[in-house]
């Protein structure tokens, strides 16, 4: 469970998140919002790389801002990138076994761990070929297997699938949704795609100019007609 | 996907995945993993096993002295090298701060020789170990600077070094820690290993020590920190989310290349009867990093054949009685020419080359092989030999420098 009270992160005179309150009860939570609705800037303070002006964020009886953000992954927090991460120049393997390292003390098990997590993602490959001769759509397998490695608690997906044929992005989504069970994780998946959110996520918090305008069960909140209209109109949508 | 129907159990395929490697791998190829070497390592393995042969086998005694001293010269400057293409191309970091650096090595290892009877392989690891030190102060504005910036904060830290050394009179020794001597004979020789006196056994010596400092730069390279840095390289937010203590990693960047630096820089001292201040003026930073970037910064071996340029090409053109002012103009030709034409230097680049000449040697030989000559578009059939994939030995670097991603 992720508590967040009155979150607020302002850019010089931009407020992209304005007092964001809001409880993440369920194993898979969704993130939508329109383009520049704050959803990148929500995971970014989740994962330390901007400080907020205002709030807390208390993830599993942990107050994450007390931690400096290369500490949050040893927590547990992993996240992926809205433009791709994937290391070129190492291969699948080491991409995967560099996250394991630094979040798990010791070194036992860790080959294990780094090929259960690129089974886990479906990558059918040598694990020892370079990322940089990967396509589009492994790559991105291989950031969701660096998010899944070394027993993480909350895994915060930025656009995922964005780019991927719909066939890919639902392979990533039985993915994501097997996290919960199989991994032990919470997920926090911000998209735009409203087909992938709806198959996997439960739960959906909606931004709109960095405001929440509504959160709850994925079905009632898409029928929103705040929803419909933050993405339709563009105006913020005052409740 | 459809709505929220209750979602198929996603199952993960059996551990070990059908289809992946490790299985299939054999007792070999894991024998090499195990030591942190891979399959396309073999060509690294001759490579070194050919430096082990020519350089300590009967070649040292072959050569003149003239040419023992350029490849003692090589031998120090391929590990200079080294720590600086450790920086560039594993960690993305510009350093013009490694002369400098090689100069407090020389020293430390000069002042502790006057000053102590401690066995050389002693001085030498101290010399690492103070060089070191001042490669992480050098090091500090990493943590702020990049790029441009970086390399500038560092060309002033050789500056300020040139400015100490000729100012304590570097590299005079007299007795003691800051002795000084006014003698017209100039200084002491500094002692080498009682069983590596001669130049050819000092050869033999320098090119040892390069290689346990190369090992152990592969060894980091190969393990958790190449992976933290070649992370860092790519994406500092990417290296954070991982877990990563950027600071701690570019720091420790700086403190290794700064020791092999150290180390060279102490087998330096007593390679010659006598160290001169030029030797470590600051532009050499400069000219450093020039070859640096020839020879190839993203491939180890690159620090080898940057060394050939920084000493073995000027020997050339000493013994052609050619001017030295031509070597200025080459590196300048040439670093252009590879950064336009082949970022990943001459290391990079050969190996392709050579791959390349090989295919078409082979499509000569086929073709002068009894194939219908009027058919020259039909490509070789799979059992002809020029079919094998002639890829580069060495992992050809696909790790050109990305822009750092930002978070977003
Ligand atoms: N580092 C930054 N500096 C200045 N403004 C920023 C910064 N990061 C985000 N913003 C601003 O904050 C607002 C929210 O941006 P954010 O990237 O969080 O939106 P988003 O919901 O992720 O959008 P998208 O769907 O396009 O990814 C935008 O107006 C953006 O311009
Ligand atoms: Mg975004």
């Amino acid at each position: 469970m992720i508590e967040i009270d009155d979150l607020t992160v302002r850019f010089g005179g931009v407020t992209s998140l304005d007092g964001v309150t809001v409880r993440l009860e369920r194993p898979l939570c969704g993130l939508i919002g329109p383009n520049g609705a704050g959803k990148t800037t929500f995971f970014n303070v989740l994962s330390g790389f901007v400080t907020p002006a205002a709030g807390s964020i208390r993830a599993f009886g942990t107050d994450l801002l007390a931690l400096p953000h290369f500490r949050r992954a040893r927590w547990g927090l992993r996240r992926t990138f809205q433009t791709e991460q994937a290391i070129e120049s190492l291969s699948i393997f080491d991409n995967v076994a560099m996250v394991w390292e630094h979040t798990t003390s010791g070194r036992a098990g860790r080959d294990e761990d780094v090929l259960r997590a690129i089974a886990f993602v479906g990558i059918r490959r040598d694990p020892h070929a370079k990322v940089g001769a990967l396509d589009a759509h492994e790559r991105r397998l291989v950031e969701l297997a660096r998010a899944v490695v070394g027993k993480p608690r909350v895994v915060l997906l930025d656009e995922p699938a964005a780019g991927l044929p719909d066939e890919e992005t639902e392979q990533m989504g039985q993915v994501i949704r097997a996290i919960p069970t199989d991994i032990g994780a919470m997920v926090i998946l911000a998209d735009h795609d409203m087909n992938l959110v709806s198959g996997v996520c439960e739960e959906t918090m909606v931004l709109d100019f960095g405001q929440v305008i509504t959160s709850g069960p994925t079905a009632d909140v898409l029928r929103d007609e705040r929803v419909v209209s933050a993405y339709l109109g563009g105006e913020a949508v005052t409740s | 996907m459809a709505s929220n129907a209750s979602p198929p159990a996603f199952r993960p395929p059996a551990f070990p995945p059908s289809g992946a490697a490790p299985s299939a791998d054999g007792a070999l190829v894991r024998a090499l993993r195990r030591v942190g070497l891979e399959p396309s390592d073999r060509g690294h393995l001759v490579g070194v096993a050919v430096v082990l042969v020519v350089g300590l086998g009967i070649f040292p005694d072959a050569l003149s002295l003239f040419w023992v001293d350029t490849f003692i010269q090589v031998a120090i400057y391929a590990v200079v090298a080294l720590g600086l293409g450790l920086l560039v191309g594993q960690v993305g970091m510009f350093s013009l701060g490694q002369i400098a650096i090689l100069a407090v090595g020389s020293w430390t290892a000069a002042r502790l020789d006057y000053a102590t009877h401690l066995p050389f392989v002693v001085v030498l690891l101290a010399a690492g170990v103070v060089a070191g030190v001042f490669g992480v102060i050098v090091g500090l504005p990493a943590l702020r600077l990049s790029g441009l910036d970086l390399a500038l904060i560092t060309l002033m830290f050789a500056g300020a070094v040139t400015v100490v050394l000729n100012t304590t009179n570097f590299p005079n020794g007299g007795h003691g820690f800051l002795g000084y001597t006014s003698s017209p004979f100039g200084n002491p020789p500094i002692r080498r290993p009682s069983f590596a006196g001669t130049d050819p056994a000092y050869l033999r010596y320098s090119i040892v020590v390069g290689l346990v400092l190369f090992l152990l730069v592969i060894w980091h390279v190969r393990t958790k920190p190449g992976r933290a840095w070649a992370t860092i390289r790519q994406s500092e937010s990417a290296a954070y989310a991982a877990g990563i203590n950027v600071t701690f990693y570019k720091l420790w960047a700086f403190a290794l290349a700064a020791f092999v630096t150290g180390v060279a820089g102490a087998v330096l001292a007593a390679s010659a009867p006598e160290l001169y201040n030029t030797q470590f003026a600051t532009q050499n930073s400069i000219e450093l990093l020039a070859v640096v970037l020839m020879g190839g910064a993203y491939n180890l071996w690159g620090a080898v054949a940057a060394a050939f340029f920084l000493d073995f090409i000027p020997s050339l053109l000493n013994t052609w009685n050619l001017s030295s002012f031509l070597l200025i103009i080459l590196f300048g030709v040439g670093v252009i020419w590879v950064l336009v034409t082949s970022p990943t230097g001459f290391a990079g680049q050969f190996p392709k080359d050579m791959a390349r000449l090989g295919r078409a040697l082979r499509r000569l030989a086929t073709k002068g092989r009894g194939a219908p000559p009027m058919a020259p578009a039909v490509p070789a059939g799979p059992t002809m030999p020029s079919a094998m994939p002639a890829g580069p030995t060495m992992p050809s670097p696909a790790d050109r420098p990305e822009p750092a991603g930002g978070a977003r």
